[in-house]
């Protein structure tokens, strides 16, 4: 369910680091809490953020809820497919769901984040 | 998060068994989805859907002076109640706001069942037992004589009514029946929370599992599917019907909440008539409107309705619209925008959404 080549979060994301780029999204467990994702409002390409900034929202039918910014960088790419469909985050959160990529501005400080076996003990009831 | 206060309904296991995501709701652990909240409205809306809705509260109210207990602390006029009969009310405040809003079941001439919301149930009980001391009536806390199941949607009397030993066909829309459901003695009552056709079965709470059960069975050539209290809140939405904590509490009177029609200021003097009379003859200074908002942000509980940049009202209540498929809301804004076609904006996130007042409610079944 958590495939070992991501980070994750507490606040419940993932982050796929290639080299200068990492690409995030929300977790299996996050869209499950959200339940049917109607709208991800998407960040400006351009937008540099420090970890934590606010990268975006993602609402479902009952409730809110941020899109945080696991490590700092600049936005490079938006995944605009979820403007039309943004029930992809729900069916494929891991991949198809993505939200955006970064240049991040410091490709070391993903191992600070959590690999898979600690997040699955973080949402394991 | 579940502590050892929450109270559990005798329906729980099976919620637990199908998979439901259980949440915290007003005291109880209650399925909020069981599949997903669109599926589930859906349901609803095209077919049938089946609701645990046990968390209510239920308060016999009995005596010789019951009827004017009530004239007393309700606005609606419960005189023109027969046995038989139920009507929505509000439990008032001296300040005409509420203190509850209800449903009323006069049972006999002298008895009646007050329904109300789980989160107020205490609170209602305290009111109530306060204001009846002058009364020759008593008020008494049969909550645990009930399990309440809801079965909702143009499917529901095909459900109900092939498991009833009662002809349902004949039950009008706030009447009620005691008959047996599945061999079980239940009150139902046409009555609901969803805007569709249903009935609302007050049955014993040993015998909730099997009833559960047996409407599942007999809904399942008609497609039904459990609900949950997230599709629960979509669909009152788009009935326009209040949620009590979001819409209307004790700081919002009855006419502002736009319920001018439980409000019988000419049946005699009862609490917080002086303060809906004067608002009555002088107008309210805000009112609870319906509206919708074209882009894709939802505008949700407590965010600020502006008036041409300035905080002018509230929202009360917003979601995504699985019916009309658009951003749909409720808001106190000032009583002169409150006129379908006025536009205002919507503080989301900083942003300021253009929104418009539309008629009242937004989604009403064919009959």
């Amino acid at each position: 369910m958590y495939p070992s080549h991501l980070r994750y979060t507490k606040e419940h994301e993932w982050l796929l680091v290639s080299g200068e780029t990492g690409t995030l999204g929300i977790t299996d467990f996050a869209q499950k809490e959200l339940g049917d994702i109607v709208y991800v409002e998407l960040p400006e390409v351009g937008k540099q953020v420090s970890p934590g900034d606010t990268l975006g929202t993602i609402e479902s039918v009952k409730a809110v809820s941020e899109v945080y910014a696991p490590v700092g960088g600049t936005v490079v790419e938006v995944n605009g497919a979820l403007s039309d469909k943004p029930e992809t985050v729900n069916s494929d959160p891991h991949g198809g769901g993505w939200i955006c990529r970064l240049r991040l501005a410091d490709p070391g400080e993903a191992e600070r984040l959590l690999d898979a076996s600690a997040y699955r003990e973080l949402v394991s009831v | 998060m579940t502590t050892g206060s929450t109270q559990r309904t005798p329906l729980h296991a099976l919620h637990v068994a199908a998979g439901a995501r259980m949440v915290d709701f007003a005291g109880w652990e209650m399925p909020v989805q069981y599949t997903g909240v669109l599926e589930e409205h859906q349901a609803v809306r095209t077919r049938a859907g089946l609701f645990d809705v046990s968390h209510m509260g239920q308060v016999a109210v009995s005596g010789a002076q019951a009827l004017p207990f009530l004239q007393h602390v309700t606005c609606n006029d419960v005189a023109k109640l027969v046995p038989g009969r139920i009507h929505y009310s509000a439990l008032m405040t001296e300040a005409g706001t509420f203190v509850d809003d209800l449903l009323v079941y006069r049972l006999e001439e002298h008895a009646f069942l007050v329904v109300v919301n789980a989160g107020n149930a205490a609170k209602d009980l305290s009111v109530l037992r306060a204001a009846a001391k002058p009364f020759d009536v008593a008020v008494d806390d049969h909550s645990a004589r009930y399990a309440l199941l809801a079965v909702q949607g143009p499917r529901a009397l095909a459900v109900v009514g092939g498991l009833a030993a009662a002809d349902l066909r004949d039950l009008r829309y706030y009447g009620f029946t005691r008959t047996e459901v599945d061999g079980l003695p239940c009150l139902v009552s046409r009555t609901g929370y969803t805007g569709e056709d249903g009935f609302e079965l007050y049955a014993p709470p040993d015998g909730a599992a099997s009833l559960w059960n047996a409407l599942l069975a007999a809904g399942a050539a008609h497609g039904i599917r459990p609900v949950g209290l997230g599709a629960r809140d979509t669909l009152r939405l788009e009935a326009c019907m209040a949620l009590y904590g979001n819409d209307i509490d004790d700081t919002t009177t009855v006419l502002e909440a736009d319920l001018g029609w439980i409000v019988k200021l000419d049946k005699g003097p009862f609490v917080g008539r002086d303060v809906l009379a004067r608002q009555k003859a002088d107008g309210v200074a805000r009112r609870l409107i319906a509206f919708e908002t074209e882009g894709r942000a939802v505008a949700r509980h407590g965010y600020p309705a502006l008036l041409e940049g300035r905080e002018a009202g509230v929202v009360t209540s917003g979601s995504f619209s699985p019916t009309l498929k658009k951003n749909i809301g409720m808001a106190y804004v000032p009583a002169a925008q409150a006129v379908p076609g006025t536009r205002f904006q919507v503080a989301i996130r900083g942003r300021s959404e253009p929104a418009v007042v539309v008629p009242k409610p937004f989604y009403k079944r064919e009959k």
